[in-house]
């Protein structure tokens, strides 16, 4: 932190001090990095910051295209290089670096009391490192099953709701029931293991990271943590009612499989709909489930997408103004429809647009309210842990290469070491 | 003449592995052009097909609608063309003097040319970002070249020391009995010889340019002057999840370029790599 701020203090001075202070009579100028990709998604963006500029001849906004692909990197040299945008699009799980590094502002006090009021406070807790606020989280996405509705009522299972969800026992018993003949009844995409298993894990209880009262945190493997990596690894390696050749795979790739009747569930992010409406054959009939619930009910983590402003943006208040217009709640609607997710403010939640059974839109808003911050996002290390111990410990335990019992062993033993080394 | 059965069979397999290795290498290429004439629902199927069933122009269409291909191509061609020329504008002088002056100095600037391949993107990546802030280069299409030209010139440099190594020295003592100087020498005598290897370290110069990914998207900041390896990268989402079918498109038409480059130019690289390998 403080080799880059002597850096900002070099650059400054080497660049002659300047930069424009906000005191210029000219409109101000923000430059706002969007990460929307698709298409719907960016005509909303690009239509957003159109009207606002339409309507504040003293602040003008210009939209910059950036690419969840390699995001980090180039935020993270721009802040070296005191070059970054004004408005940053993110996810709430790439900020906790940035904002302990003195690269974002903290927001406390420049948002207003309306949009602080309408997203949960579970959602900013996903956006608060130390005592700061470091971005605004305004979409999100539960993880859902997405089920081929054709097959699961020829089989007679009994289809879950938000309201009655299966257990996890039952899913990995019905699982069972509809597999055979070379088809399975799910299909899990676990290119990235440790998210998509920290994040279910927290309906069966799951916490794995504990924070101690000196502030510290460890890795516990506790009972909780291990429903959902058994279940998975049962499926597999047991019952045969899970795909062994998706666990490699991104969740489009299992996309072909599903339409083609080789699985019958997919656990997928609730985005991923827009690519099923897009792909899905003529007459394919599809619907959303929830993903099973655990003693704690259907809880699950995300890491919401966010809005931030660097720390050395001069415009800071105007930035905070543009991030307020841009989640109004009818705005907040707009974005989560162009991006198929959901919104984090309440109001917007409650729009009737996100309401509609057409595209199941109606299931994911029900699970709103069971969306819980990830479990690992505010541990610093975590990037760290989840690359060389996690991600391979996992691969190696759903494929069968190792047991419960060594699992436990590196999450535990090999991460702590980790994480020691980040808080000392 | 007759040839032998042996022979016969020693040639069917030679071309029977050089048809392999083609298709080999036409592979992902092939497949960007089937997946860019695609429908959405093709692109889904279980059991995908070469031959699109029913071939669309949409992608090319979404792809031209949602983002600025034509302006980002044209954006990497002025860096591309611009850090090819400069490149070996910059390196022949250069692999003239260290392919024929044996000196200490020489034989050091050729080893650190071969250590200097050794540094990843990554590692000099901040280092040039603030060296290119001091200079104002920073979000400027001549400070991508700039970096382009630095990028490219130690391969290149290498590559035409080979070349001018190759062109035999007799040639140029002959010139100067005949009573040409210096000058002449180098532009009637070696410059034809060698124009096969600066045509081939050009080219090599202009596709490392025109595919470079990572330093536009760090040093470009306005849309404007984004390259098309950048402008790529919009298609692709969370994830990984991508939009395909238009990402092929985009992919397809920026591959395009270097194909035709490479198709006008073939004759004369070939030539020049057989000079660069045949040592007198």
């Amino acid at each position: 932190m403080r080799t880059g701020a002597l850096i900002v203090a070099a650059l400054l001075l080497l660049a002659g001090c300047t930069a424009d202070g906000g005191d210029d009579d000219g409109p101000v100028t923000l430059r706002f990095q969007s990460l929307a990709w698709q298409e719907e998604s960016v005509q909303a963006n690009k239509d957003l910051v159109e009207e606002w500029n339409a309507t504040h001849s003293d602040v003008k906004v210009e939209y910059v295209q950036g690419s969840w692909s390699s995001v980090h990197d180039q935020l993270l040299t721009s802040f070296e290089g005191d070059e970054a945008p004004d408005i940053i699009h993110d996810a709430s799980d790439d900020l906790a670096d940035f904002a302990y590094g003195g690269y974002l502002a903290d927001l406390t006090g420049l948002l207003p009391a309306r949009l602080t009021s309408d997203i949960p406070q579970r959602s900013w807790e996903t956006t608060t490192f130390g005592d700061g606020v470091y971005g605004v989280p305004f979409l999100q996405e539960p993880r859902v099953l997405v089920a081929n509705a054709t097959w699961l009522k020829r089989s007679g299972v009994r289809v879950p709701t938000p309201e009655h969800p299966w257990s996890w026992a039952e899913f990995r018993r019905i699982t069972e029931q509809l597999s055979g003949d070379g088809k399975y009844g799910v299909a899990w995409p676990l290119k990235e293991p440790v998210s998509a298993t920290l994040n279910l894990s927290l309906s069966a209880g799951g916490q794995l990271f504990h924070r101690g009262a000196d502030g510290k945190v460890t890795v516990r493997f506790e009972a909780g943590d291990e429903v959902v990596p058994r279940t998975v690894h049962d499926q597999v390696g047991t019952d045969r009612s899970a795909s062994p050749t998706t666990l490699g795979s991104g969740g489009s790739d299992t996309l072909p499989g599903f339409f083609g009747g080789r699985y019958a569930m997919v656990p997928l992010g609730f985005s991923y709909r827009q690519q099923i409406v897009q792909q899905a054959p003529e007459g394919f009939d599809w619907q959303v489930l929830p993903a099973p619930a655990g003693a704690d009910g259907l809880a699950q983590g995300v890491s919401p997408q966010t809005l931030s402003v660097a720390e050395d943006s001069p415009h800071k208040k105007e930035a905070a103004a543009f991030i307020d217009f841009l989640l109004r709640p009818q705005n907040m609607v707009r974005l989560a429809l162009g991006d198929w997710m959901l919104p984090t403010g309440t109001q917007a939640l409650a729009d009737p647009a996100l309401h509609t059974a057409k595209d199941d839109w109606a299931t994911g808003t029900a699970l709103a309210e069971h969306l819980r911050p990830a479990p690992a996002q505010s541990v610093r290390g975590y990037a760290e842990w989840k690359d060389k111990v996690a991600t391979p410990a996992f691969q190696e335990y759903y494929s069968g290469a190792i047991g419960l019992g060594e699992l436990r062993e590196r999450l535990e033993e090999d991460g702590n070491l980790v994480l020691a080394r980040y808080q000392r | 003449m007759r040839t032998r059965p042996a022979a016969r069979a020693g040639r069917a397999a030679q071309y029977t592995a050089l048809l392999g290795y083609l298709v080999f290498l036409a592979f992902p290429f092939l497949w960007l052009l089937s997946v860019a004439f695609k429908p959405a629902r093709e692109l889904g199927s279980l059991h995908p097909t070469w031959i699109p069933e029913h071939p669309t122009l949409a992608n090319f269409r979404q792809a031209f609608d949602e983002q600025p291909l034509l302006h980002a191509a044209f954006n990497s061609l002025i860096a591309a063309v611009g850090a090819a020329v400069i490149a070996v504008a910059l390196a022949t002088p250069m692999a003239y003097v260290m392919a024929r002056r044996r000196t200490r100095l020489a034989r050091a600037a050729s080893g650190w040319v071969v250590v200097s391949q050794a540094f990843p993107f990554v590692l000099v990546i901040i280092p040039l970002f603030l060296v290119l802030k001091n200079l104002r280069l920073i979000d400027s299409v001549p400070g991508l070249v700039m970096v382009y030209v630095v990028w490219a010139l130690p391969f290149a440099l290498w590559m035409l020391v080979g070349y001018v190594r190759a062109v035999p020295v007799e040639l140029e003592e002959a010139a100067a009995i005949d009573g040409a100087g210096r000058l002449r020498t180098l532009v009637s005598v070696t410059a034809p010889l060698l124009a096969p290897g600066i045509v081939a370290t050009g080219l090599f110069a202009f596709v490392t340019a025109w595919n470079e990914f990572f330093f536009a998207l760090v040093l470009l900041k306005t849309p404007e002057k984004q390259t098309l390896p950048v402008v790529l990268t919009h298609f692709i989402g969370t994830e990984g999840v991508a939009d395909l079918g238009p990402l092929a498109a985009a992919a397809f038409l920026a591959t395009l370029p270097s194909l035709v480059v490479f198709a006008i130019v073939q004759r004369r690289i070939t030539g020049g790599m057989l000079a660069g390998a045949v040592k007198s």
